[in-house]
């Protein structure tokens, strides 16, 4: 019997991989994955609770989250592209005319 | 329950026949690699370069713009299934809505993204 | 049937007003070639102009719109007109700064106007859904600003480091919405309120809760999560850092305010205890990291950081006095702020050349009344009287102190005194010192001159006569609890 319990565990490991790829990892590309992971992660735990309750305004939010998610990549890959444009890298370490 | 014994026996049959065809003809064939043979197979047509190269930053353009518009059909699937239900409100508030979408194609059209040059 | 819910266009006008505008601004700036930026200066404050006029009648309302998502009361309104301040000074100031480039750069506009609309939906929300759109609406549009200026790599690299923290941070305060959700059932703030007074929910609740907390610090960048602050404020075009350190500031405090009042209120002794240390290391680490900055922007960006320190003390007070006193903060900030990025925007010249400190010497020497202005914008940082900064200072420590946080209060003037270093020495090297070679001329330009002068004379006055600022802060507030 799968229940409230294993989708929250499964959403919370998702969320915290989510998170490590986002802190650790340097390509641009993956961290953007990584950020989709997270609202995803996300996206999971309110379908569970939304089943768990009856209630349908979790559905609801999982829509605009997926929505507003898209919106977010697709800036983060124009300007992931306009930094290549002018530096020839997405590397987050190269990325560093400020102070991190 | 019986009467499914005969569709586990076929099962296990056709997994057994499957896999010997597969490991016999890696054990007993002779291996004779030419080029030709290497080659990827792409519907009988010779392979033009490798696969593995960069692309051209205008699909990432098209990428992000695709994304963008695609996504936003996720708020007409709600809509069309109870479209008849809402009547000439929700007709209106998707027009709204596809509009101010509209607008943001005007913009880019414009801007020339859609260009392929 | 399914019931039509009930639209009432009327309530959320301000906001739509500002949306048609960028709107407008997208679609004809991309047919007039020439003069795109001027054309869309003009439409962006009118647009703000009528957004002002038909927020007014908000103020007297107190109800909710569109099956509870949105609430109408004063202090949307007084939210609004902030907002609309920090929106309208902000356009004066950039109309040169995107001209400079022989770029026109329009969207500009347009992206601001959006900005300014997801805020407002957000300050007026009354469900976590209609923040969370309204908080992405504001951010994504930001986003693209700080990364607009197309010669700019530390432009580039501004937003893509705003926009990594930023979705971070929306992921976090989204999972915290969801585990509330899973607790009351519902995402309206007033069903959580009454589902938590219940006690229901225990860890998961309080889980949620801390989340949502994160969340909120990121925006507001309050220490620990301030580290994108300064990086993002030095690369951002410098008109944007003063609209970003204001309005995105104000408006993320605002929504804090609400949530944390409106919804979490019955968790409210778990969440001061938090927001206590979170106050004294934004103050602390605000203040001192300021003191070692060579870069106008760097500096003012470790003191906005300061400031939202300052501002959280006015959370812990919390209830009305709290509450209010943050709001005449934010009214005072909003000018200061605006004020002295403008004046950085201005002696920073052609692609924010001249930037550091040591740019300002003998500023007073060759331009007096541009010198004078800044150094009202600087006191009222500091909080010296009379200034507005002053009187927002005394009032947030005042409903600290009547509400029994006097250490609090000792760290935050002890802080505040150290802030005063580094504001003089801006000043100093404005009136004391002078430059080692004659830098070239001033461009002023008449938006940029009425922008400043706004600015001042907005400082000065809620400085002097505070009392009809305060009195109406304090009539806002009362609808929330």
């Amino acid at each position: 019997m799968i229940t409230l319990q294993h989708y929250l565990v499964l959403s919370a490991i998702l969320f915290t991989l989510g998170a490590v790829g986002v802190m650790f990892r340097r390509n641009l590309i993956v961290i953007l994955m990584s950020l989709e992971l997270m609202l995803n992660a996300v996206n999971l735990t309110f379908i569970a609770f939304s089943r768990y309750l009856g209630s349908v305004e979790g559905q609801v939010f999982v829509l605009f989250t997926m929505v507003v998610a898209a919106a977010e990549v697709a800036v983060g890959l124009a300007i992931a592209v306009a930094i290549f444009r002018q530096r020839g890298t997405i590397n987050i370490n190269d990325i560093n005319l400020m102070k991190w | 329950m019986n009467g499914y014994l005969p569709i586990l026996f076929i099962f296990l049959v056709a997994t057994f026949i499957g896999a010997a065809i597969i490991v016999l003809s890696t054990l007993l064939s002779r291996k004779n690699w030419t080029p030709i043979k290497l080659m990827p197979y792409e519907c009988g047509m010779d392979p033009i370069g490798s696969a593995r190269r960069r692309f051209p930053v205008r699909f990432f353009v098209i990428g992000m713009l695709f994304i963008v518009f695609d996504i936003e059909l996720i708020f007409l699937f709600p809509w069309a299934t109870i479209y008849d239900k809402l009547m000439i409100f929700g007709f209106v508030e998707m027009l709204i809505f596809v509009l101010v979408l509209l607008v943001g194609l005007v913009y880019v059209w414009k801007k020339g993204a859609l260009e392929w040059q | 049937m399914i019931p039509i819910p009930e639209v009432d266009l009327g309530g959320i006008l301000p906001a739509l007003v500002l949306c048609v505008g960028g709107l407008i601004v997208m679609v004809a700036g991309s047919f007039i070639p020439k003069r795109a930026v001027a054309f869309s200066a003009i439409v962006s404050l009118v647009a703000v102009l009528v957004a002002f006029a038909v927020n007014s009648p908000l103020r007297m309302m107190n109800r909710q719109a569109f099956s509870g998502l949105i609430s109408l009361d004063p202090y949307s309104w007084f939210c609004n007109v902030l907002l609309l301040i920090a929106a309208g000074i902000t356009v004066l100031t950039s109309v040169r700064y995107l001209t400079d480039d022989g770029q026109e750069l329009y969207e500009y506009f347009a992206l601001l106007l959006f900005a300014t609309a997801g805020m407002m939906f957000m300050v007026s929300a009354n469900h976590i859904l209609v923040i969370f759109i309204g908080l992405e609406t504001l951010s994504i549009s930001v986003y693209v600003l700080a990364g607009l200026m197309p010669t700019s790599p530390k432009s580039r690299e501004a937003g893509l480091k705003y926009l990594i923290l930023g979705g971070f941070s929306s992921a976090i305060f989204l999972y915290g919405a969801a585990f509330l959700y899973g607790v009351a059932g519902s995402l309206s703030l007033p069903a959580i309120a009454k589902v938590l007074q219940t006690g229901a929910g225990g860890k998961t609740a309080l889980v949620g809760m801390g989340l949502l907390l994160v969340g909120f610090s990121f925006k507001v960048a309050a220490v620990p999560f301030h580290m994108w602050t300064p990086d993002v404020y030095e690369g951002a075009p410098t008109p944007l850092t003063g609209y970003m350190s204001v309005a995105v500031k104000a408006a993320a405090f605002a929504v804090f305010v609400r949530v944390f009042f409106a919804a979490l209120g019955p968790l409210q002794v778990d969440w001061t205890q938090i927001l206590w240390v979170l106050a004294v290391l934004t103050m602390v680490l605000g203040n001192v990291a300021a003191l070692v900055q060579n870069n106008i922007k760097r500096m003012l960006a470790y003191s906005s950081i300061a400031h939202a320190g300052y501002l959280i003390v006015g959370m812990v007070a919390g209830k009305e006095a709290g509450t209010s006193a943050m709001l005449y903060y934010l009214l005072a900030y909003t000018f200061t702020n605006l004020g002295a990025f403008g004046v950085v925007a201005l002696v920073g010249r052609k692609g924010e050349a001249n930037v550091m400190l040591d740019d300002y010497r003998g500023l007073a020497a060759s331009n007096p009344v541009l010198a004078l202005a800044m150094s009202i914008f600087l006191f009222s940082l500091a909080g010296i009287p009379p200034t507005a900064g002053f009187m927002g200072k005394f009032t947030i420590f005042y409903a600290a102190v009547k509400a029994g946080y006097i250490w609090l209060v000792i760290i935050g003037v002890l802080t505040s005194a150290v802030s005063v270093f580094y504001y003089f020495r801006v000043v100093m090297k404005m009136y004391m010192e002078v430059p080692e070679k004659t830098p070239a001329a001033l461009q002023f330009g008449p938006a940029m001159i009425l922008a400043l002068g706004i600015a001042a004379v907005g400082v000065m006055y809620i400085g002097i006569f505070p009392t009809t600022y305060l009195d109406l802060a304090t009539e806002s507030v009362k609808t929330l609890f």
